[in-house]
């Protein structure tokens, strides 16, 4: 009684220390090789919708790309999917996320939608759809 | 296979809707993820920040490494309009120092919710400055938590000093359809505000 007593506090301790509030175990930044930033930034806005490219078919086994690339890359191929989206998918933070889909940018195999100029409000028409279809919910 | 490809292109070039973002704030515990589950078609998602990555003017200080993995978590739902048109819906982190977030979710925003609970009213009061000083079309919805008094939206208007255009609802943002009618509520606010906008009322 008195060992197990003296053992498990010492086994609790270990299994907080690896539990989730410890956080990743690899930090997130390893997978970008330690990049924060890409030059695509400012088109990555949290709901840009990426979509891949159909060349996307047959290059996704490139040795350059990560299984975290490959993995954007066949969701996006499903349906056009929200950075936010795709941080939420991969369980990975959206700068981390951002740097990847800058990488698959360069390298072609998606492209971002970007319809609405983030500093102009939608025209009057879009809003009046966005009403109409919230009433009809 | 090359019909396959260009198949696939014409699909995807199709499906490329318009995408918006309403953003939901208020206090800690007020209901900003209930509510956007109440109306979004998928489970709400959570995404993450990585503070030193997001915080950047702050890493000249000491302790950095510490908050490597530090996040800050947003909590978002979607809804599709129709074919041409997706709403995303954004929880705003709850705590007053992740400011620089707000920021990033504002950009491009359609309108806010900012969700008041009569109780703790206080709490709201960061969320409508900010939306008033960048601004930003924004509804106050009172979420009507079970066992709080009932003030009628007047006297929460009152209590909040908001700008007599701002619309002030009652809901309980467990419903669907209380939830869908505080954002038709943004989303009009937004339309009024942006015609007054581009059309200036003659002298």
């Amino acid at each position: 009684m008195t060992e197990q007593d003296g053992r498990a506090p010492r086994d609790r301790e270990t299994a907080r220390w690896f539990d989730d509030d410890a956080g990743p175990v690899v930090r997130p930044y390893a997978m970008t090789r330690g990049r924060t930033r890409t030059a695509a930034e400012n088109r990555l806005d949290l709901i840009a919708l990426v979509i891949a490219e159909s060349r996307a078919e047959e290059a996704v086994d490139d040795q350059m790309l990560s299984p975290e690339h490959v993995e954007i890359v066949e969701r996006c191929r499903q349906e056009p999917l929200s950075v936010a989206e795709l941080a939420a998918g991969l369980d990975l933070p959206v700068g981390v996320v951002r740097v990847l889909i800058g990488d698959l940018l360069d390298a072609d195999l998606v492209h971002v939608s970007r319809p609405v100029p983030p500093a102009e409000l939608p025209d009057e028409k879009v809003l009046r759809e966005v009403i109409d279809g919230l009433r009809a919910l | 296979m090359a019909f396959g490809r260009s198949d696939r292109r014409r699909r995807s070039a199709a499906a490329e809707p318009v995408t918006l973002k309403i953003l939901v704030a208020g206090g800690f515990g007020v209901g900003k993820t209930t509510l956007v589950g109440a109306v979004s078609e998928i489970q709400p998602l959570r995404t993450e920040e990585a503070l030193t990555e997001a915080g950047r003017p702050v890493d000249d200080l000491d302790g950095v490494e510490a908050k490597t993995t530090t996040t800050v978590a947003m909590d978002f739902g979607r809804i599709t309009v129709n074919e041409g048109l997706v709403l995303y819906l954004f929880g705003t982190p709850g705590q007053d120092r992740f400011w620089f977030l707000w920021d990033e979710l504002a950009r491009g925003a359609l309108g806010a919710v900012v969700l008041a609970d009569t109780r703790r009213l206080a709490d709201s009061f960061s969320a409508i400055d900010y939306f008033e000083r960048r601004g930003l079309p924004f509804t106050v919805a009172v979420n009507c938590f079970d066992g709080a008094d009932r003030y009628p939206p007047q006297a929460v208007r009152e209590a909040l000093d908001l700008a007599p255009g701002v619309p002030v609802m009652l809901c309980d943002a467990r419903l669907r359809n209380d939830a869908r009618d505080v954002l038709i509520s943004v989303v009009e606010h937004a339309r009024e505000t942006g015609i007054g906008r581009r059309e200036p009322a003659l002298p």
